[in-house]
Parts: C-alpha cells; structure tokens; sequence
C-alpha cells in the first residue's frame, strides 16, 4: 500500500488552522485521532450507531466515523479537547457532566458532550423530551442516561449563570 | 473497520459530475452525506473505486415547481425539519423526517441520497411512493446531458436496488404536494427510537366536503423488499371502519420473518399502524378543508 493517493486537506480545528495529507479514505476521526493527535474524540462502533466519535462541523454535530476528511476541507471542526478554557478548566458542559455524574468509564463522554454543547447553543432552556431527543443517538452502557439528562439541566443552568 | 481505498473526485458542476460518472462506468459510485455509504464501506461491504463528491454542485435548493417540491441532491434531511416553509408547503415530508435515524444523522444524510440508496426500511422512499413523486437523473450521453424523469413506481426494484444507471445521477426529488381536503399520517414501531421500522406506513386520505373519507393511499415501510404501495380507497366507503383498513391491508401485504419479527407480527403492525393513521390523517384532512368532524 505505498501508491496510494494522498490529498491536502486544511481544517480548523478547535480555532486552529491544520493542515494534514491523507489517503481519501481516511475518517475525520481518524485524522482528528491519529494526524492531529486528538485523543479526545472516541472511536466505538465506527459504523455510526454509537456516536462517541461525535463531533461538531461548522457547529452541527456529526458522526466523523461517517465522514471523510478529505470531504470537509475548509470546515471548523469542534472536538472535545475544544470545551476545556485555555488554562484546561472544565468548560460549563463538562462541569455540569462532573457535577451529576454524567460519565462513569467515561468513553462515550466526548460525544454526549459535544451534542450537549450543540443543543443549548440552540435552546438555552431545554425540557427533558427535547434533552432525551437530542441525545437519543448516542449509546452509554454506564449511566443508563439518567444522570446524563440531569448533566444537561445542569449545563443549561451553568451556561445562563452569569 | 477502515473503508477501502478508493479515488475521490470532486467536480464543481453537474456537466463535470456526469462526464465523470460516465468515464468510470460501474467502479464508480455518489457520495452525497455518505450516512449509508460510509457504514457500507467501513465494513467492507461495498468497494467502489472511484467516490465522486456531489456536495458542491450548487444542488442545495428546495423550490416549487408545478404543484411539487422539487428537492436539490445535497439537501440534508435536517432541512426537512428545520426550515418552516417546508413545514408550511408539506408537512407530510416534514413529519415524516423526523422519523429518519437521529438528529445527528440527518444533518449530513442528504433527502435525494435516501432515495438513490432504496433501503425498503428507509421513510423517504415511502414517502416518494405514497405521494407518486418522482426523481430527475441526469446522464452525460452521446455528448451532452441526458434528463430522465424517473417516477417512483419506476425507480426502487428491491432491498438497496433502483433503476438508476451507473451512469446516472439524481440531482433532484419531486414530491406532489397533498390536494385539497386531504390529510396524512406517519405511523412507526421501531425497537429503539430513531431504529429502522419494524414496519410502518406512511399514507394519505381525502375526504369530501362533508368530511367523509373517499380515497386513502398508503406505503409501508419494511413490509416488501420496495416501498409497498397499497389504494386504501375500497376499506373507506360508508360506514366502513378501522376494521376494515386492517382486513384490506393484513390481506395485501406479505412480509417476511426476521430475527426482529415474524411476518404474521409484522402484518399485524402494518395493518394496526395504518388503522390509526386513516383515523389521524381524516381528522387532519378536516381540519384542512375546515369541514365538519
């Protein structure tokens, strides 16, 4: 495998201009996790079902397992190493996921976390139904979502404290 | 798993795409938002040589023309949901959008890919079905472009199969808009939300000016190896009831056994569903035309 093709794909990631050549069939995923060395994303299925390896394209979350890299150059990609303040403090998601117990072995977090950011960006106050249809595509087989639902409420109310 | 190598080519408009489709014959195939095709690849069931990326074509409009909402190929289903004049214009493609996967899913899958994908489980080609819609696909033949209007009962030939060439690409759905003083529903049962259906319908009834049914339609989901397309009309005629749609249905459909059900379970859900949803799409067909309930 040494002819393979390769192509120059410039993203942004977390506010940061990268710039990676890659075969065409390399995942977003992968290229976050293995080119840019962005752990933080999390590969489990890798057919779309489980949903860690979410991840937020031009600020709508998407699977990166579905989705080549050389198919979004010039998009802003949002990670979860993205949430953290500069100085790494838990931004008011991953607090609030702290707080309520969110997370127990903690894979499937980076997803819950994104898709939690992408709500609130769109509702500030959401109600338990439309929390539960947001995250219905992400599987946790810790929690069994109760504490990640409150981890939402808990998010809204960080985000609207002044 | 990893998707195989392929070549990827990304054109900037339709004459491009369609000269480049027709150069690389059956090696090639469409990426639209790739939600079917990527899972495909990633476990090594499907191997296409060349990918051509369709998402920047300019195919991102939804328009009407002649009584039908004609939808661009790089549409994503989420638009479906969010943008109210789809709402507003058809609120049975808005409905039944919802049901499609997960939120997440349905910001990149694209309305047209759907289509083109002919996954029987799937909402949209029912949808295509129950409303007669159709599929513009464009080809690049003896020198210039081709355009084939494909109509629905045309276009899905099995599980994952349709009519289209390899050659061929489809740049726009048609989806009629309902008539007067008709309603629709959309019924589902799935094991977990957001699961492919175990079955479901998606259908259609018009009623008179007295509010009384006189035509119905319907297409079920995950019941036939196409979206099975079924005239309502003889079980809604005087005094005919749920009972009725049930019977004309549970005779007409024959599904098959799966790991998730057996063929009489599903015949009871198809013909159950599409019970409730003659009853919700009539209310909703009166209030519509404002006639009495």
């Amino acid at each position: 495998m040494s002819s393979e093709e390769t192509h120059e794909v410039v993203v942004t990631v977390n506010g940061s201009v990268r710039s990676v050549r890659v075969p065409a069939r390399r995942l977003l995923s992968d290229v976050l996790r293995h080119d840019l060395r962005l752990t933080g994303t999390h590969v489990g299925c890798e057919h779309g079902v489980c949903g860690a390896c979410t991840v937020l394209l031009d600020g709508q979350p998407v699977r990166s397992c579905l989705t080549f890299a050389v198919m979004v150059g010039g998009a802003e990609v949002t990670t979860v190493e993205g949430l953290a303040g500069p100085d790494g403090e838990l931004g008011p998601v991953q607090q609030a996921f702290r707080e309520r117990h969110g997370l127990q072995c903690g894979f499937c977090t980076p997803g819950f976390l994104l898709l939690t950011t992408d709500l609130l960006a769109r509702d500030p106050d959401p109600g338990d139904d439309d929390i539960r249809e947001a995250l219905g595509g992400n599987l946790c087989r810790c929690t069994g979502y109760v504490n990640i639902v409150r981890s939402v409420r808990r998010a809204a109310e960080l985000a609207g404290e002044p | 798993m990893k998707p195989p190598p392929f070549a990827y080519h990304r054109p900037a408009d339709v004459d491009t795409a369609a000269q480049m489709l027709a150069a690389l014959g059956d090696g090639a195939k469409v990426l639209a938002g790739g939600q079917s095709l990527v899972p495909l690849m990633n476990f090594r069931l499907a191997a296409p040589e060349h990918l051509v990326d369709v998402n920047h074509l300019g195919l991102d409009d939804v328009s009407m023309d002649d009584g039908e909402m004609v939808v661009g190929a790089t549409v994503r289903q989420a638009r479906l949901l969010s943008d109210p004049d789809i709402g507003a214009v058809h609120p049975l493609v808005a409905d039944a959008a919802g049901w499609i996967a997960h939120a997440v899913i349905r910001n990149r899958g694209t309305v047209v890919g759907s289509l083109a994908h002919g996954d029987p489980a799937a909402e949209l080609p029912a949808v295509l079905a129950v409303l007669g819609g159709s599929v513009d696909a464009v080809a690049w033949r003896d020198g210039r472009l081709a355009t084939r209007r494909v109509p629905a009962a045309e276009l899905f030939l099995g599980p994952l199969d349709t009519s289209l060439a390899v050659d061929e690409l489809a740049v726009t759905a048609r989806f009629p808009v309902l008539p007067a003083r008709t309603g629709w529903a959309v019924e589902e049962l799935a094991r977990r939300h957001g699961d492919y259906a175990l079955a479901g319908v998606i259908l259609t009834v018009t009623v008179d000016g007295s509010g009384a049914p006189v035509g119905g339609r319907a297409a079920f989901l995950s019941c036939a190896p196409t979206p099975a397309v079924l005239d309502l009309t003889p079980a809604l005629g005087d005094g005919a009831g749920p009972e009725a749609v049930y019977d004309l249905v549970a005779a007409a459909l024959d599904p098959t056994d799966d790991i998730h059900a057996t063929a009489a379970y599903r015949r009871h859900l198809a013909a159950t569903l599409a019970g409730r949803g003659v009853a919700l799409a009539a209310v909703r067909a009166r209030e519509s035309a404002e006639v009495p309930a």
